[in-house]
């Protein structure tokens, strides 16, 4: 859990760091406390995996990815779980959770992320997921995506 | 899409992570590619810019400190579209929002600082749409590492 001087340090970060020689001295200055608690407190939240990761966040469309699916699989629930821990294992596959249904719209209860340069790509990598699978599937879609509406990331008040 | 330079290429093979907590972390980053902390903090400017990178810092997992993630779509009539993602995009608790080809074309993911938060973001989003929320929470989490090396 995290305590009020996290949450601040959180806001003051969730946009992305200061970029100055010295940016956590920035968001010190910006807080009032050490520098050396700032530095101290980020490093115990990535321990803890409140901060999952520090670096650049880039646009994947930007960098070449153009072809972005969402795999959905409709899987025997006896063995999704054995199933989907091979596919999240699988290194294509950048997300990879079971989710509940939403009969009769929404039979798939497995979802993993594909990228390519192509659809062609992603649908070549759907196929060995689908290999996978084997008869535990029932059904599946590819839904890729054709336009980013939004992406700011986590954004909590202040 | 901007051209990307063999240095703009290194810094996203190398910098979607472990980037360091030190007094001069730029300082250090730069070294470790080769390059000046100026030069580091200039590409950053510009990739930042061109909107290369949406971001560079920390990405927090709400579910650890408490908070609700959660999946959702809705399925919008096309000609309500632009007016349905101005109403989704504006509530802050969407973090990302996709457009899709299927019956249930926008896609979205809530990130609320309480579990109660999430359950009122998305009556929200259903009293201003008008339209039925699809909520996929997460049951079980098999693999998450989305980090992508330049392409083409």
């Amino acid at each position: 859990m995290i305590d009020a001087t996290d949450r601040a340090l959180i806001v003051a970060t969730q946009g992305g760091l200061p970029l100055v020689a010295r940016p956590y001295h920035a968001i010190a200055e910006q807080l009032g406390i050490p520098a050396e608690e700032v530095m101290c407190r980020l490093q115990a939240m990535l321990a803890s995996g409140v901060i999952r990761r520090i670096g650049a966040v880039p646009n994947h469309y930007a960098i070449g990815w153009t072809a972005n699916g969402m795999t959905v699989w409709d899987v025997d629930d006896a063995v999704v779980d054995e199933l989907g821990a091979r596919i999240g294992g699988l290194d294509f596959v950048t997300h990879c959770y079971r989710r509940p249904r939403a009969r009769p719209t929404w039979p798939y209860n497995l979802f993993a992320m594909v990228h390519g340069a192509s659809r062609d790509e992603c649908a070549a990598k759907a196929a060995e997921i689908r290999g996978l699978l084997g008869a535990a599937c029932r059904g599946s879609d590819i839904l890729y995506s054709t336009r980013i509406l939004k992406k700011s990331g986590l954004r909590i008040g202040s | 899409m901007p051209e990307l330079s063999p240095l703009d290429r290194q810094i996203l093979a190398t910098l979607q992570g472990d980037f360091p907590i030190c007094e001069r972390p730029y300082a250090e980053a730069a070294g470790r590619l080769g390059i000046s902390e100026d030069e580091l903090l200039t590409r950053l400017q510009q990739l930042l810019a061109d909107k290369v990178l949406t971001r560079f810092g920390p990405m927090f997992q709400i579910e650890e400190m408490g908070g609700a993630f959660v999946l959702a779509a809705l399925a919008v009539p096309e000609v309500r579209y632009d007016e349905v993602t101005a109403m989704v995009n504006a509530l802050p608790q969407v973090a990302h929002n996709y457009r899709r080809e299927h019956a249930l074309n926008m896609w979205f993911v809530l990130a609320t600082e309480t579990k109660a938060g999430m359950a009122e973001a998305i009556a929200r989003i259903e009293q201003e749409t008008g339209l039925p929320v699809y909520a996929f929470p997460k049951e079980r989490e098999f693999f998450v590492e989305m980090k992508l090396e330049a392409r083409a």
